[in-house]
């Protein structure tokens, strides 16, 4: 990390630095889920059919469906039909066509964020999708994609124009009825990313989300889908935040990865979406369905998370490898602080032969926080020569906090190998001493200690994204010490 | 320039210090011997500011300034060095960023512009060479994996970097071969100035060959029991502690 200590002072402000709310004019729904409300949102987006079809039926099965309880939070229960569910910033007339066209308040919103559209995307040669509460706003770098024959678009628009394709894949690898969320998600969601790499394409450059929560008592529910055919690559980030707020927000996405024979498909993640307080109190829901299926020979999916934010994660990003040879990852930094609460792991479906995954997953708690990994590793008959390498490490700030770790092995193939590796650790005393004894400040000391056990997974994060990722766990370590 | 007067300080109830009167000018070099157990990290612990160790009386100036009143890292920015016994480790975070870390935070307190990387490296470089150290070991987690003899030199590298007032070095001879103990001395006296004590805690006369010291004191059971010259530590070489008339029970707590 090569953070100044200037960056560092700058850096160091108790409060959650993106934590405005953003004054601009949206139509939103009033509160409440029922068939209407799906078919209005559906008219809203000038879906076909087929689309209103496929919510109806996941609505209606979500319906039937019970909230999990299994996983290692605790919350009071959601009331679904106190969210809103669908908020899109007003617009003049049609969506913006550039960005010109775009909301200057909004604008102002992503230069807070730190996305300036105009130049820092352009500098770093990134292509943003900024979905804003429920509406992709602004894509930029159309063109060069179009060029390389890249689809790269806000999924309500792929639904109004690549109709075969959203058929073929959406709900491919999460089917609507996968879970509760994934399930509530497939009935409402709102908007999020479509990315299609043809046959041979290298996507030129990284593609990139921004998402944000804005509206009050919204919920947000995108939805992603990324489809690599045969022989490409593709590198996808995602980043999120959400305004302060007191009462909890619930976001439910989906993502959906499809990976083709010899396809490669990287996605990266920093999500910081609002903690809540320090007592605890308001903050994100944030209960995420991510999967990737290795369809094709060869293909390779990896994961990388830093989870830094969300009252409470729930989240198992995950990978069924059908091709043979393929390859799955899965590499995760999750902090909790105060109250928070991460469940978060993944999930490696080894089904082809000779497939392989790694797992690294490091979790550190601090506060009175509480941080568990759950991990499937999961062999079917068919898996000749499948192996796993899973190592979990997680890492105790102060003595208040809790780590919990739940590995699940199942094995139908007897040639299959898995190799586990756990430990605990804690930023102990000896090492704090050493740090200040050179004349570092305490705070300084944990973050970068902290960096440093987090060094495994900030290296498979795209240089840009490693950066933002340090400065966020300092961010992150607020108030973590003494 | 340190001056400690009457200075006791214990460890989970039990008092390791038992009045320390000791006073160290700008430019001497000090070496503390004595038995196992006797209280000489505990005296460089406290003088560091360890908070695992409570003083319970006595006093600590550092150029007439209260020392005590001052945090751990308030006092190594106002010069305060301790080259530790056991060096920690610190996985994953790399030599050259916790160095770097370091002397920023110095410099920032100094009021001097901060160091980018380039100019960083460079200069760890040249350091690292004067104690004979890969510049590769820069780019290693900090001690991870050194040899007990690597991490006394990288202790050695760090007083370089960050030229302290006072240089307390405990037992930064032990477990070195003959020739890293040659090149760490090089080290101490390349840190020998006017302007900066050094105290150096040891068990071997063998280093004060190298680095030849203004005093010799003896602490034993909390207590400096003799001070002198050089001559000092040969003689406690040639007749041991027992010389001294240390009982059994006065040697450790
Ligand atoms: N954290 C601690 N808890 C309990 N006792 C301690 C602690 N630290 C030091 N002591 C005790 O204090 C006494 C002095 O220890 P200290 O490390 O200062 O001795 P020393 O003179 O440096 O010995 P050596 O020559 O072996 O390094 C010993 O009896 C030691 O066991
Ligand atoms: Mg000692």
């Amino acid at each position: 990390m090569a953070t100044t200590d200037n960056e560092v002072k700058e850096l160091i402000k108790r409060e959650y630095e993106h934590g405005f709310v953003t004054e601009i004019e949206s139509d939103t729904f009033e509160p409440g889920l029922n068939e209407d409300v799906i078919r209005r949102l559906s008219e809203i987006k000038q879906e076909p059919e087929f689309m209103l079809e496929w919510r109806l039926k996941a609505y209606r099965r979500w319906l039937e469906m019970d909230e999990p309880e299994w996983a290692h939070v605790d919350f009071p229960k959601v009331d679904y039909n106190a969210i809103s569910y669908y908020s899109a910033p007003k617009k003049k007339e049609d969506m913006p066509q550039s960005l010109d066209d775009v909301d200057p308040e909004l604008l102002r919103t992503y230069e807070k964020l730190g996305i300036p559209l105009h130049e820092r995307a352009k500098l770093a040669g990134v292509a943003v999708d900024a979905v804003f509460d429920s509406v992709s706003v602004a894509t930029t770098f159309k063109e060069p994609l179009e060029k390389a024959g890249v689809i790269f678009c806000p999924i309500s628009e792929a639904v109004q124009k690549y109709p075969e394709l959203v058929k073929k894949y959406l709900g491919s690898v999460v089917p609507a009825g996968d879970n509760y969320f994934a399930a509530l998600n497939s009935a409402v969601f709102s908007d999020g990313s479509f990315v299609y790499i043809p046959k041979g394409v290298r996507c030129p450059m990284e593609l990139s989300t921004y998402f944000r929560i804005n509206a009050a008592n919204t919920g947000q529910f995108e939805r992603t889908l990324i489809i690599a055919e045969e022989g490409s690559y593709v590198s996808y980030l995602e980043g999120c935040t959400a305004p302060m707020r007191d009462e909890n927000q619930l976001h439910a996405a989906v993502v959906e990865l499809v990976a083709l024979d010899d396809a490669q498909i990287k996605y990266s993640t920093v999500q910081n979406w609002y903690p809540g307080d320090e007592n605890g109190k308001g903050g994100i829901y944030n209960f995420v369905t991510k999967r990737g299926a290795c369809i094709g020979k060869n293909s390779k999916i990896s994961w990388t998370q830093v989870e830094t934010g969300s009252a409470i994660t729930w989240k198992y990003p995950s990978c069924v490898l059908r091709g043979e040879n393929s390859v799955g990852e899965f590499y995760s930094v999750a902090l909790t602080h105060n109250y928070q609460q991460a469940d978060t792991g993944t999930k490696m479906i080894h089904l082809g032969k000779n497939t392989k995954s790694t797992i690294i997953s490091k979790g550190i708690s601090a506060g009175r926080s509480s941080n568990a990994y759950r991990g499937l590793v999961k062999f079917g008959p068919g898996a000749e020569g499948a192996r796993n390498f899973t190592q979990c490490d997680s890492l105790l700030i102060g003595d208040r906090c809790g780590a919990h770790t739940f590995p699940y092995i199942e094995s139908k193939n007897k040639s299959a190998i898995v190799e586990h590796e756990a430990t605990t650790s804690k930023v102990s005393d000896e090492q704090m001493f050493l740090c200040r004894q050179r004349g570092i400040d305490p705070e300084q000391a944990v973050s970068m200690i902290v960096n440093g056990f987090c060094k495994e997974v900030f290296k498979e994060l795209p240089m840009e994204f490693a950066v933002e990722a340090g400065k966020l766990l300092e961010v992150s370590l607020e108030g973590s010490v003494g | 320039m340190l001056s400690i007067k009457n200075l006791h300080a214990s460890v989970e109830g039990k008092e390791i210090l038992k009045g320390i009167n000791l006073e160290i000018k700008a430019g001497e070099v000090h070496a503390i011997m004595g038995p196992n157990g006797s209280g000489k990290s505990t005296l460089s612990q406290v003088l560091a500011g360890n908070d695992a160790f409570e003083v319970t009386s006595g006093e600590v100036t550092l150029n007439g300034d209260n020392l005590l009143d001052l945090e751990t890292e308030e006092r190594a920015r106002e010069g305060i060095f301790l080259a530790f016994q056991y060096p920690v480790e610190i996985p994953g975070v790399s030599n050259l960023q916790f160095l770097r870390t370091a002397v920023n935070a110095m410099r920032k307190h100094r009021g001097e512009e901060e160091m980018n990387a380039a100019e960083f490296m460079k200069l760890a470089k040249e350091v690292s060479k004067q104690v004979d150290l890969d510049p590769a070991f820069l780019k290693r987690g900090v001690n991870e994996g050194f040899s007990g003899g690597e991490k006394k030199r990288n202790e050695i590298m760090q007083a370089l970097l960050l030229q302290p007032k006072l240089a307390i070095l405990d037992e930064t001879d032990s477990g070195l071969d003959i020739d890293a103990l040659k090149v760490v001395s090089d080290g101490v006296n390349a840190l020998r100035s006017e302007d900066r004590a050094i105290l150096m805690v040891t068990h071997y006369q063998r280093l004060l060959n190298h680095i030849v010291p203004d005093y010799v004191h003896v602490l034993a059971g909390g207590k400096i029991i003799k001070s002198g010259g050089r001559e000092l530590a040969l003689e406690l070489e040639e007749k041991g502690y027992g010389w001294l008339g240390i009982k059994d029970e006065d040697t450790s707590n």
